[in-house]
């Protein structure tokens, strides 16, 4: 077993409730900062810990607190990013649901270090019945004095509103996230400036994912130093991975990132295994826009090196032959699945949910969706697979905001690592409507997996 | 006329209160919410207008948003709206076949309404369930692992609660 941090007590029975929370221990990292600490002290622990954003790019937290402006007699915000959209992901989620409070106790202490009196958290409008959960553990906590005006006797007051999105994935994208908070078309911002500098309402903002500011209270609770000793290298402390697809054992793990990936895809403790007895064929292992692999360099590297579950191993190879740790949704594909298919949903979630802004995202792609739609049924041409390079090529880097790169990677990835099921597909027009065309050379090179 | 009760007007000024002075446009999506909640699972433009008018901004600002985001409906739906995840990670899972299922039963494609008004079936991107797929929103809440007896079982539900409701 690995360490936890973030879920060990989530099972608790009743661990919702406020009561039960404080039993276990529950909001003594606001106690500790707040009486014990600076809010830059509590930043710099943040900074010692090596905590890196969990929402997907991975920039250490920290650092991007100390970039937050600071003019007099401005007011400042945090805002929580729940809005959770990348398909694969579901973490935030299962933290908000069984362990609320423990968001909450992070958004306090955070809030302080940042002098944030006003902080939301914004999620998905689908996520509905969290938003009483979460709103019933902040009613909680202010009446037990952690929230509200004084807390503590210190002078800092807080409060903390919870804000529903509508169906937008690009409200995940930060400043799209602020435009919507204020009540518009989440269309993100040109950056610079930064939200840092400019973000809600034209002030200094800071935007962090669920899993990040979670992480703040055993942070605080342990010290900075002491985490940075779980885990290895740049990937300190414990990460959420919400696994899926063909797998034994769907779900939400804490991993320290440690383990690799045969162990986390194979062992009983995680994923337990390929479903029905199948192969693996290929994973998404960080969100749907991180590059697919082969199963061949998914469990080890191009150098033949064990593969493991953190920031570095996993993007070990570039995008030539690695992928990304991205959001944590770690999507797994067996042997029956088709490559082309599951290409072709990503891009049509893509095209549904581009803002519109930027003529390459907007335009390209519905083009990707429609070719690859085409070449699914088998009324592809070899020409169309060059296009869809051509088109992915155009759009990457060249948009306001990265859901442009997010569309174009996946589509590229599965080009670049199973051209030749897109080449079979446009071979054999009928036979690719009722047969898929298997694992091939992609092969789970693992005959006897680790279990 | 499209008019929220008292209590719902209560609720929209707690709402506003979440928000720095000056800021209430911020309570547009929350109150769209309720206002599609309160008036038949839908927003008509004098919904819209309505809501504009007690946000104190102009009917466009409005129109703008309720057009962007996927969770307002701008036509009117069934009583009850399934809604079915066929992401990658759904799709994998065989979604597709609950998406068949629903048709064999039920006769809609997705977008459609049956005639008796009761159910509207749609198809959705990612709900952030993908470990519990296949899946379908109804509702406030998520109905996850699906197969087709789940299905039965909740047509079923739907169709007593919809009597008792009457
Ligand atoms: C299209 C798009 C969608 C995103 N969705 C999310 C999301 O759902 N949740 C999230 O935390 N970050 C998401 N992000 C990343 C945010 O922009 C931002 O980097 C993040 O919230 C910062 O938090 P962190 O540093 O704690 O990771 C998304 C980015 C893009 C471009
Ligand atoms: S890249 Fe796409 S989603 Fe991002 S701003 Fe441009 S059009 Fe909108
Ligand atoms: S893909 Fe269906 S819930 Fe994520």
């Amino acid at each position: 077993m690995g360490v936890k941090l973030l879920l060990e007590k989530a099972h608790v029975e009743n661990i919702r409730l406020y009561d039960v929370y404080r039993r276990e221990g529950g909001y003594r990292s606001v106690e500790k900062a707040l009486k014990t600490l600076s809010p830059d002290q509590v930043t710099e622990e943040v900074k010692k810990s090596g905590l890196r954003g969990r929402g997907g790019a991975g920039f250490p937290a920290g650092m991007k607190w100390s970039f937050l402006a600071k003019p007099e007699g401005v007011p400042r915000y945090l805002v929580c990013n729940a809005d959770e959209s990348e398909p694969g992901t579901f973490k935030d989620r299962y933290l908000m649901e069984f362990i609320p409070h423990l968001l909450i106790e992070g958004l306090i202490v955070s809030s302080y270090a940042l002098g944030s009196s006003r902080t939301y958290i914004y999620i998905r409008g689908e996520y509905a019945w969290i938003v009483d959960i979460l709103e019933q553990a902040i009613a909680e906590a202010k009446n037990n004095g952690w929230l509200g005006k004084n807390i503590l006797g210190t002078g800092f007051d807080c409060e903390i509103y919870v804000q529903r999105g509508a169906g937008a994935y690009i409200c995940g994208e930060e400043t799209a996230l602020l435009e919507s908070l204020e009540g518009k078309r989440g269309n993100p911002r040109i950056k610079p400036p930064f939200p840092a500098v400019k973000g809600l309402y034209g002030c200094p903002t800071v935007v962090n994912n669920v899993e990040t500011l979670a992480a703040v209270v055993p942070i605080i609770n342990m010290g900075g130093e002491e985490y940075a000793k779980i885990g290895v290298g740049r990937s300190t402390g414990t990460k959420l991975i919400s696994a899926c697809g063909n797998i034994n054992k769907p779900g939400v793990y804490e991993i320290d990132m440690t383990i690799s990936v045969e162990e986390f895809i194979y062992s009983d403790e995680y994923c337990g295994g390929i479903r029905n007895g199948k192969r693996l064929k290929a994973c998404i292992p960080g969100g749907s826009s991180v590059p697919i692999l082969p199963a061949n360099l998914l469990l080890k590297t191009a150098k033949g090196e064990t593969r493991y579950m953190n920031y570095e191993s996993l993007s070990d190879g570039g995008f030539a032959t690695g992928s990304m740790m991205g959001s944590g949704g770690f999507i797994v594909l067996d042997e029956d699945q088709c490559v082309v298919k599951n290409t072709y949903t990503l891009a049509r979630f893509y095209r549904h949910e581009s803002c519109g802004q930027c003529s390459p995202c907007r335009e390209g792609t519905g083009w990707m969706e429609k070719i690859l739609l085409s070449i699914e049924n088998g009324k592809g041409k070899m020409s169309d697979i060059d296009l869809l390079w051509d088109i992915q090529r155009k759009i990457e880097g060249n948009t306001i905001c990265p859901l442009g790169d997010a569309a174009a990677w996946p589509v590229a990835a599965a080009i670049r690592h199973f051209r030749d099921e897109f080449e079979w597909h446009v071979l054999n027009p009928d036979k690719c409507l009722t047969e898929n065309y298997g694992l091939r050379h992609y092969a789970d090179p693992i005959h006897v997996p680790v279990a | 006329m499209a008019q929220f009760s008292d209590k719902k007007l209560e609720e929209v000024k707690n709402i506003i209160a979440r928000y720095p002075d000056g800021k209430q446009k911020s309570a547009l999506l929350p109150v769209l919410h309720l206002a599609q909640q309160e008036f038949g699972g839908w927003l008509s433009s004098e919904a819209m207008d309505y809501v504009a008018s007690l946000l104190n901004i102009e009917p466009i600002e409005v129109y703008e948003v309720a057009t962007f985001y996927s969770m307002y409906n701008l036509k009117p739906v069934g009583k009850y709206l399934f809604e079915v995840c066929q992401t990658g990670p759904c799709m994998i899972s065989g979604s597709d076949n609950i998406v068949a299922y629903i048709y064999e039963k039920l006769g809609i494609k997705p977008g459609q309404t049956t005639a008796d008004g009761m159910f509207t079936l749609k198809t959705v991107e990612c709900l952030g369930a993908c470990g519990y797929a296949p899946m379908m929103q109804l509702g406030k809440y998520y109905k996850e692992h699906l197969t087709k007896e789940k299905v039965d079982a909740i047509i079923e539900e739907c169709r007593r609660n919809a009597v008792v409701n009457n």
